[in-house]
């Protein structure tokens, strides 16, 4: 060392010694980040953790940085918000990341969530970071339900109106808990506030303080070690063995096993930023005024399966999905380290599990992907966008185009396609007339049935005689109309 | 425990000293006064719930708005409107004047998930754009999952104007 600087190295290193005897960092340090972990752990498949916490921590630090900007009321939430988007500086940035990374978090959450699953890292004697695991999986999504209220546009409206639909369907305390949940008999400034307090006081303090005991759990449970096929867990000998593997090759997780969670957490940095930069803020859309009717409001990404399996359930079977389904899914996962506490931990003995993870992500994936196309969503915009195509009325008969007209002023296009212009609420009609007869169709029309409405009363008949005659023609050129084979049989 | 105490005698335990007797009173004090701070805390989150304002009369306007055999939207202002309610405030109903000249009030909110059906006046159906829930014209359950037919406001007409009871969210626990 050049002697010319040893001088000031002795002087920083005593102030360094003077605040160690006084804070003992080196203890706390060799106690936390320094806590000894299998060298197996440190492994690519164990860094989803550290990456849930780094994308809640960007949450709070652009949380609050829009905190200092956004208004939570009713008469101001938007405008905020179009004043961030559009004129603050970075303002667009700070939003966008705060979305991207909301988004980022669940997902990588529930990536972490599948590998401790899969490793099986939830059984003895790690029960209770499983389960305050879980606790931090629901704050989380109630994080997200309450951020996409912040928006306060149409969206956010009429989704406040849907949890209140949903809770008014509680039994007996129905009435209280949409009171409860609005603030007040209806939607207005306090809904806001109180959605506003839940997501920057009670759901952030409540996950900060369930953080502090899942990391506490991980520093005294120690993390789980690499799963090898055939080894059992026992609860009378795995501490004694989990206390050999750390002896034979254990390493501190800071700084030598910690080099991968770093890499990953600079990637899910990255992807933050792509996102935040490249597609930039959610919204706000269409501004929150209850007067417009237009409206379709739709959830965001995390929500988007249940509001398709809403959709997708049988009529009436609203209360099993909304309370039984979710209860009989916290059960399960609260019961899980206490189910399957001892024997394998390692997935390839473990088909049950696999079978678990593969059904859940393929139901989530095509529910979700259900959600973001709605194909049971009426377009109510059809019947008066979308020109019936030509080839579906060349060579009609007077009646016939009588008939399609009719077809397009009474909204039948609305939840029925011909030619792939409409809703695909109803049946796709392109090609009915091979189908169904005339006397056929012109009892459905009349009575209606399943998710049709009846028509009878609103129809003329001389509109239904047009209307069926119509659409019997819809058949591809050559095609013979249907024909009615019970009755051919009786003859 | 500091060491220049000697343990206390089997006969001194027999006693409550003084700081035993601090500490159950300490106890007690902050029992009561969590109670007296708790209590009315509780009371203030369940406000909403124990001061919730009953539905209350008010005019959507003069009933000459609203022809005979039409179904038209009225547009009114929450009653309970708050200073910082803004668009929340102007809330919306359908209105429908009947060719018998009786009407009727709907809420705007299907009854399947409150999502805001829309009037077709041509094919004479309120079509919901969320699960395609579809209602008559009365108001009566036509198809898909709602599991009734519109919520109906109370309404009375007086020196020719049209006023409904409302000012709650309708919902299937507390229909008007």
């Amino acid at each position: 060392m050049n002697a010319k600087f040893k001088p000031v190295v002795d002087a920083l290193t005593n102030l360094a010694l003077w605040f160690e005897r006084r804070l003992h960092i080196v203890k706390i340090w060799e106690s936390s980040a320094g806590h000894p972990i299998p060298k197996s752990s440190a492994s690519w498949f164990y860094t989803f953790g550290s990456m849930t916490l780094l994308c809640f921590v960007i949450q709070i630090l652009t949380g609050i940085l829009l905190a200092l900007v956004y208004i939570p009321s009713p008469s101001q939430a938007y405008q905020s918000l179009d004043y961030l988007n559009y004129q603050v500086q970075l303002g667009w940035f700070l939003r966008a990341v705060h979305y991207w990374g909301s988004n980022c978090m669940v997902v990588v959450m529930f990536f972490h969530m599948t590998q401790v699953f899969l490793w099986g890292a939830y059984k003895y004697p790690r029960e209770l970071t499983w389960i305050s695991g879980i606790v931090l999986m629901l704050l989380t999504l109630g994080l997200a339900f309450t951020g996409q209220v912040m928006r306060f546009d149409a969206d956010a409206y009429w989704g406040i109106g849907i949890g209140a639909a949903i809770f008014g369907r509680v039994p007996f305390i129905g009435a209280q808990l949409v009171d409860l949940l609005l603030g007040g008999p209806i939607i207005g400034s306090e809904t806001l506030s109180r959605f506003f307090a839940l997501h920057v006081f009670v759901l952030p303090g409540s996950v900060l303080a369930l953080v502090a005991l899942h990391l506490r759990l991980v520093l005294m449970k120690g993390i789980n070690e690499y799963p090898k096929p055939g080894v059992q867990v026992n609860r009378k000998t795995y501490d004694t063995e989990y206390n050999e593997i750390l002896k034979k090759e254990g390493i501190p997780f800071a700084p030598h096993g910690i080099g991968k969670d770093i890499v990953a957490s600079g990637v899910i940095l990255l992807v933050i930023l792509g996102l935040a930069i490249f597609v930039g803020p959610s919204g706000p859309r269409i501004p929150a005024d209850p007067t417009q009717v237009i409206s379709e409001p739709r959830p965001d990404y995390p929500f988007l399966w249940i509001f398709a399996a809403a959709a997708l359930v049988p009529n009436g079977s609203e209360v099993a999905l909304f309370f039984v389904a979710p209860t009989i899914a916290m059960i399960l996962l609260f019961a899980l380290p206490f189910i399957s506490n001892e024997g394998e931990k390692h997935w390839s003995r473990r088909p049950v599990a696999i079978l678990t993870v593969v059904t859940s992500y393929l139901g989530l994936a095509l529910l979700t992907y259900g959600g973001m196309t709605g194909p049971w969503s009426p377009h109510m915009e059809a019947w008066s966008s979308q020109a019936t195509k030509s080839q579906f009325i060349k060579g009609r008969t007077p009646l016939e185009l009588q008939g399609a007209v009719v077809f397009q002023n009474k909204q039948c296009r609305n939840c029925h396609a011909v030619g792939g212009g409409g809703g695909t609420r109803g049946p796709d009609l392109t090609q009915v007339g091979t189908r169904m007869t005339e006397p056929q169709l012109i009892r459905q029309v009349i009575q209606g049935g399943g998710n049709m409405p009846s028509y009878g009363k609103n129809l003329t008949p001389p509109e239904v005689k047009a209307l069926t005659a119509y659409l019997v023609s819809l058949r591809p050129p050559g095609a013979a109309p249907a024909q009615d084979t019970t009755l051919v049989h009786g003859k | 425990m500091n060491s220049d105490h000697p343990p206390l005698s089997p006969e001194a335990k027999k006693y409550s000293t003084r700081r035993d007797f601090l500490l159950q009173v300490g106890v007690l004090l902050n029992t009561v006064a969590a109670f007296l701070i708790g209590i009315p805390l509780i009371g203030f989150i369940l406000a909403s719930i124990i001061q919730t304002p009953p539905p209350t009369w008010f005019s959507l306007g003069p009933a000459s708005k609203f022809p005979r055999g039409t179904t038209r939207r009225a547009v009114y202002t929450n009653p309970y409107r708050k200073p910082a309610d803004g668009d929340t405030a102007i809330l919306t109903c359908w209105v429908r004047h009947s060719e018998e000249d009786t009407f009727q009030v709907f809420a705007a909110n299907c009854t399947h998930l409150g999502c805001p059906v829309r009037w077709f006046e041509e094919s004479q159906i309120f079509l919901c754009p969320c699960h395609g829930g579809a209602f008559y014209a009365d108001g009566s359950r036509a198809a898909g999952p709602p599991p009734r037919g519109l919520y109906v406001y109370e309404h009375k007409l007086e020196n020719g104007e049209l006023k409904i009871k409302a000012g709650v969210l309708p919902n299937l626990a507390r229909p008007s």
